[in-house]
């Protein structure tokens, strides 16, 4: 049993995260997404603790993580870029980036060899009066053109001082 | 008079994710930066966006004479501007003016967006300063039955889409006797084009926990849901700060404000799937299930969440709301046209030189929303049509410019008004592409429950393939109708029941572009002969490129 060791620590978090959720009613997709968002996706061994925890049947378990786009079977690379493709970042030009992304050798939906970048695409980010709008790492831009499509593929999109201020703004709205 | 090195000057940024988008975070560290370096006191304060969002980041001085604004301002302009005395309102090339006076602004009605890009929206003092809680006060000296009629008496429709009446729904719901009911708010804002649900709770939160507060009040439920979308991570986190500073406050929890009102309120997240913004998906996914629509009836206001009497409503309705308590339903209902009453928040998007926010009374044309607001294309090119009502509404040609903005107008138009999105591009678009789209957005965002809608879809892209490149194009076009007639009639929801509309717009209004002469798409299906007609080129027009295979992607 070679993989009892991660099952276990897989197993035990599910646990743990659905007692964190207990009094919360329909608490599937909160749970859902606080595996996710501890382990970068929701691996096969979490079903049927699921499954086993809320008291509903493995297959009940699959269908919702399968329905939804944001839950992941398979972890993300490190950086997750997401390219608007409706209509309003259309009218824009968006499939140009995706053709610039297309070009860099990357495929939408799935992650670079090197583990490096996850490039999807996503149907609307609100920022539909200042598109093309991307978002990477759940930082939202607008007014991409293919040159700052590079900089945030590469994961430097205004350098280091940028997340400094992310920071300093995420504490201000939690407080 | 004022030294702006001794007294602390304000200066708005606005937080709003479109404006960060742009750099806003860029510009409050570069102020806080030639702060400390010029050794001056800043207080900078993170509102939300006027909605002018074609200036952001937008940065307002507070003057004597009011608040002067520069747009739009790049981390880069900072010191230029300071030196030229910025925090005394001087000029530069940037300085817009007295904000409220920009005539973009000062002709708007603004009544649901009247507080947005104004206050702080994490704070109760500015709220309150603003005339916030004042509908809320006003429902609480009334009993449910009267603020249900005061509801419908302001003739206010859901504002999701539907446009169903706002009073009506919540009568439903007062009149079931169960002691469990909800209050949902629909915040899933998946449709390209549409914004301004995230603005509202990014700019103004505390205006959306009023309204929701009101509705409990009015049908006595005791529970409230937010069901926000994932691709909101801002509008999530403004909203999960302004709940627990509502708690905090008494605002929300047990005896609401001193009264006998008991309403909690909960943010649920979204996970990534459009068809959870119709009301009985996303019901669904409340309850932890696949976000697949349910038949009705049982209507939701009878039968909704977890089988309990629920109103369902779109962030807009709930926010129009505590405007309607406070200042009557009578004030309310002398603005706006026919059936179509109050105001509307207009989304401009796209192609548009100016695009944002127009809040105004409903009966506004298209091209005066598009023209005069707008400024037309952002390109420069000329305007070919115009997306009303999200991804499932109308493509407009020019011509159609000159229709007022209401719900009955645009349904007699064979469009609807939607959640008031508009999407404008130039004359570069591919509208057989564009078609192409509505269809294969439909196979890609069906929840799968009926067949209409999840296989219609996908033969629906097929067969405007086989259109665009001249197989049978007859027999197909005639296909595609029926296929839409069948899908129109047939799917359960407005998912696979809208999706024709775009695609017949798109054949009505512009039917050459389906004759393979403009064609771009990236189509992958093997073409047999080259068609005769297809021999057309269109000069100077660099189209914007189609989508790619509808599988690809697939999150």
């Amino acid at each position: 049993m070679t993989t009892s060791g991660s099952d276990m620590s897989v197993e035990s978090l599910v646990r743990r995260v659905v007692a964190d959720h207990r009094d919360q009613r329909g608490a599937l997709l909160p749970v859902l997404h606080a595996v996710q968002a501890e382990l970068g996706h929701v691996p096969q061994e979490a079903i049927p603790v699921l499954a086993d925890e809320l008291n509903l049947s493995r297959a009940d378990i699959h269908g919702v993580v399968t329905f939804y786009h944001d839950f992941r079977r398979e972890p993300a690379g490190r950086t997750t870029v997401r390219i608007c493709r409706a209509e309003a970042c259309q009218a824009l030009g968006a499939d140009r980036l995706v053709s610039y992304v297309r070009e860099s050798g990357l495929t939408l939906g799935e992650t670079s060899p090197d583990g490096s970048v996850t490039v999807e695409q996503v149907f609307c980010l609100g920022n539909c009066a200042l598109g093309p709008a991307v978002e990477a790492d759940g930082r939202l831009y607008g007014r991409v053109d293919p040159i700052r499509m590079v900089s945030i593929l590469s994961g430097t999109p205004n350098g280091a001082a940028n997340e400094a201020q992310n920071e300093a703004f995420n504490g201000r709205v939690s407080s | 008079m004022k030294n702006p090195a001794h007294v602390a000057a304000t200066v708005y940024v606005p937080r709003d994710s479109a404006a960060r988008s742009v750099g806003a975070d860029e510009v409050v560290e570069a102020l806080q930066r030639a702060a400390t370096r010029g050794d001056f006191a800043l207080d900078v304060v993170r509102n939300g966006s006027r909605g002018m969002l074609w200036l952001e980041p937008m940065v307002e001085v507070v003057t004597p004479r009011g608040r002067v604004g520069y747009g739009p301002v790049t981390a880069e302009d900072v010191d230029a501007l300071l030196a030229a005395g910025m925090l005394d309102g001087a000029d530069h090339p940037l300085r817009l003016g007295l904000v409220d006076e920009l005539p973009w602004l000062a002709r708007q009605t603004r009544v649901t967006f009247a507080r947005v890009g104004v206050i702080d929206p994490l704070s109760t003092q500015d709220y309150v300063e603003h005339g916030g809680l004042a509908g809320l006060r006003a429902a609480l000296d009334m009993t449910p039955a009267d603020v249900v009629a005061e509801v419908t008496e302001s003739g206010l429709r859901g504002r999701g889409g539907a446009g169903f009446p706002a009073g009506i729904k919540w009568k439903t719901v007062l009149d079931c006797a169960d002691e469990l009911k909800f209050v949902c708010c629909n915040a899933d804002e998946g449709d390209s084009g549409t914004f301004a649900d995230r603005m509202v709770m990014e700019g103004d939160p505390f205006l959306l926990i009023e309204g929701m507060t009101i509705a409990a009040h009015a049908v006595g439920a005791s529970e409230g849901y937010l069901y926000i979308r994932s691709e909101y991570p801002d509008a999530i986190a403004t909203m999960r700060g302004a709940i627990e500073v509502a708690r905090e406050h008494g605002w929300l929890g047990r005896s609401i404000l001193g009264s006998a009102l008991d309403f909690d309120l909960h943010v649920r997240v979204g996970a990534g799937a459009y068809i959870c913004g119709e009301e009985t998906s996303m019901l669904e996914s409340l309850e932890g299930k696949r976000g697949t629509v349910r038949a009705k009836p049982p209507i939701p206001a009878i039968e909704g969440l977890f089988g309990r009497p629920t109103v369902v409503n779109n962030v807009l309705t709930l926010t129009t709301v505590p405007v309607v308590l406070a200042n009557g339903a009578k004030a309310y209902q002398d603005l706006g046209v026919g059936r179509s009453r109050g105001t509307q928040v207009f989304q401009l998007g796209g192609n548009i030189a100016r695009g944002g926010i127009v809040e105004t009374a409903f009966g506004i044309t298209l091209r005066e929303l598009i023209e005069d607001y707008g400024g037309g294309t952002r390109s420069g090119r000329p305007l070919r049509t115009a997306q009303v009502g999200g991804p499932l509404g109308a493509y407009l040609p020019t011509s159609m410019f000159d229709l007022p903005m209401d719900y009955e107008a645009f349904a007699e138009a064979g469009a609807m008004l939607g959640h008031g999105g508009i999407v404008v591009f130039d004359d570069s678009v591919d509208m057989a592409a564009q078609a192409r789209f509505a269809m294969e957005f439909c196979a890609e965002e069906s929840c799968g429950k009926c067949t209409p809608c999840r296989v219609g879809s996908v033969r629906g892209v097929e067969v405007i393939d086989k259109i665009v490149a001249g197989t049978h194009r007859d027999e197909n076009l005639a296909l595609l109708e029926d296929l839409c007639d069948l899908m129109t009639d047939g799917s359960l929801c407005a998912m696979g029941g809208l999706t024709p509309m775009p695609v017949r717009s798109a054949l009505t209004h512009f039917p050459d572009d389906f004759l393979g002469g403009r064609r771009l798409l990236d189509i992958q299906a093997v073409q047999p002969i080259q068609p005769v007609q297809a021999i057309q080129p269109v000069q100077a027009i660099q189209p914007v490129r189609a989508s790619g295979a509808r599988t690809e992607g697939t999150a």
